[in-house]
């Protein structure tokens, strides 16, 4: 076991990890930071996304030591100061952007993702930036919905209702 | 996984000696090892990261006017720095699996692990890139011995890779969706000395170059060119996605579409 030390939703945390800890282990069950999801464990389907220094990853996929100094964000860290719902956030309520919910935390976060790189993707842009995240209930019109929404475009238009 | 340690050494000298211990094992991004890792398919005694070494990020110009890419650049990174040095090389980078997996995967760990559907070695072969390690500098026609097989010697680190920037490139990946691997994709390359046809996705060796379309090619660059060539089934992959036969119709397929979308 070593000691690794990173910030998670603007606090300095630290616990002990094998080498093998992948970084979802340690948010959920070191930090108890439940609400990034494994789906499947094998880097398919984007339930476990996290912001590592920005920038989205698969934290099912990346040794938690290999966050040792980095700026991790989860779900958790995503709503306002104030503990309202952030805009991406409140718009996947709005869009009901969600059924089971299970996909969302890193739907969310993947979509805060492109949000910074592409503030006003088109339709196509998102489903194709969406490309590794996977809704088992199949509800990706209100989520692509709900993006462009959120990015301040007008969705009337958008995919089926 | 089996249990192990990790170390994240910052240069690329004690990377080179912490990977000369036995049970010692290179981690670039972790795309493939981590999943391979789970599968209990592997089972190092201690990984090396090669993430945390400033020396091998990044991407620039050499003096040759080649596209020199660091082997720990992410394949995110290599799409959006080589936009404009490099628009073909580019474009292949920026599909390659999903952005998440963009921003931790790398080129010289995908070239390492030369998986036959991978995208990175059609580029590679396709450029008659060099692949620089530690210790040497190795011609993309050396480099790539087969399937998951390379020229690099036990420990060796892919350090940079140089691409000299053809006049006109484009590469065409049949996707499969499922795994977001080339089905079949095809990378072709036009030179002042001839033209470049690498295959990936196909072969049961592997990434290949398809001579006879090199050859009609560099006569005429033109989907017409290639028209009355067919690519041979023989060793081509046959699995639940495709057989032979249907691998072989798409080589020549998606060998016109690069042609006549290379600019």
């Amino acid at each position: 076991m070593t000691q690794v030390s990173m910030t998670v939703n603007g606090k300095a945390v630290s616990g002990d990890v094998e080498g093998r800890t992948l970084l979802v282990d340690f948010l959920r069950g070191g930090l108890h930071l439940t609400g990034t999801h494994v789906g499947c464990d094998t880097s398919q389907c984007g339930a476990c996304v996290v912001h590592v220094n920005g920038i989205a990853v698969k934290s099912c996929t990346m040794f938690a030591s290999e966050a040792a100094g980095a700026e991790v964000r989860t779900i958790e860290g995503m709503a306002n100061k104030d503990g309202s719902l952030s805009v991406i956030q409140a718009a996947f309520q709005e869009h009901h952007g969600l059924q089971c919910g299970f996909c969302t935390p890193g739907m969310v976060m993947s979509a805060a993702a492109l949000l910074k790189e592409n503030p006003k993707p088109t339709e196509h842009e998102v489903r194709a930036y969406l490309e590794g995240n996977i809704c088992r209930c199949t509800g990706y019109h209100n989520i692509v919905k709900a993006i462009m929404a959120a990015s301040g475009q007008d969705v009337a238009a958008i995919a089926a209702e | 996984m089996y249990a192990f340690e990790i170390e994240r050494p910052s240069t690329i000298g004690d990377a080179a000696s912490a990977l000369g211990h036995d049970g010692a094992q290179a981690l670039g991004g972790g795309q493939t090892l981590i999943p391979t890792l789970k599968q209990r398919l592997a089972a190092p005694e201690k990984l090396i990261s090669l993430t945390a070494i400033p020396e091998m990020q990044g991407v620039c110009i050499g003096d040759a006017g080649e596209v020199c890419i660091g082997g720990a650049t992410t394949h995110a990174t290599v799409a959006r720095e080589t936009a404009k040095s490099y628009p073909a090389l580019s474009g292949l980078a920026s599909h390659i699996g999903d952005p998440a997996v963009r921003n931790r995967g790398t080129i010289g760990g995908s070239l390492a692990n030369n998986d036959p559907s991978a995208c990175y070695p059609a580029a590679a072969l396709g450029s008659g890139a060099t692949i620089v390690t530690n210790t040497r500098k190795i011609a993309a026609d050396d480099y790539f011995q087969g399937m998951f097989t390379t020229a690099l010697e036990p420990g060796e680190i892919i350090t940079e890779v140089r691409f000299p920037v053809p006049q006109k490139a484009n590469y065409q990946k049949f996707v499969q969706p499922a795994s977001r691997f080339a089905l079949v994709g095809v990378f072709v390359a036009k030179y002042a000395d001839g033209v470049r046809v690498a295959v990936t996705g196909a072969s049961e060796d592997g990434v290949f170059r398809w001579d006879a379309a090199e050859a009609a090619l560099s006569r005429d660059f033109s989907a017409a060119a290639i028209e009355g060539l067919t690519a041979s089934a023989t060793n081509l992959i046959s699995d639940l996605h495709g057989t032979p036969a249907y691998r072989a119709h798409l080589i020549k397929v998606l060998t016109k579409r690069a042609v006549m979308a290379a600019a």
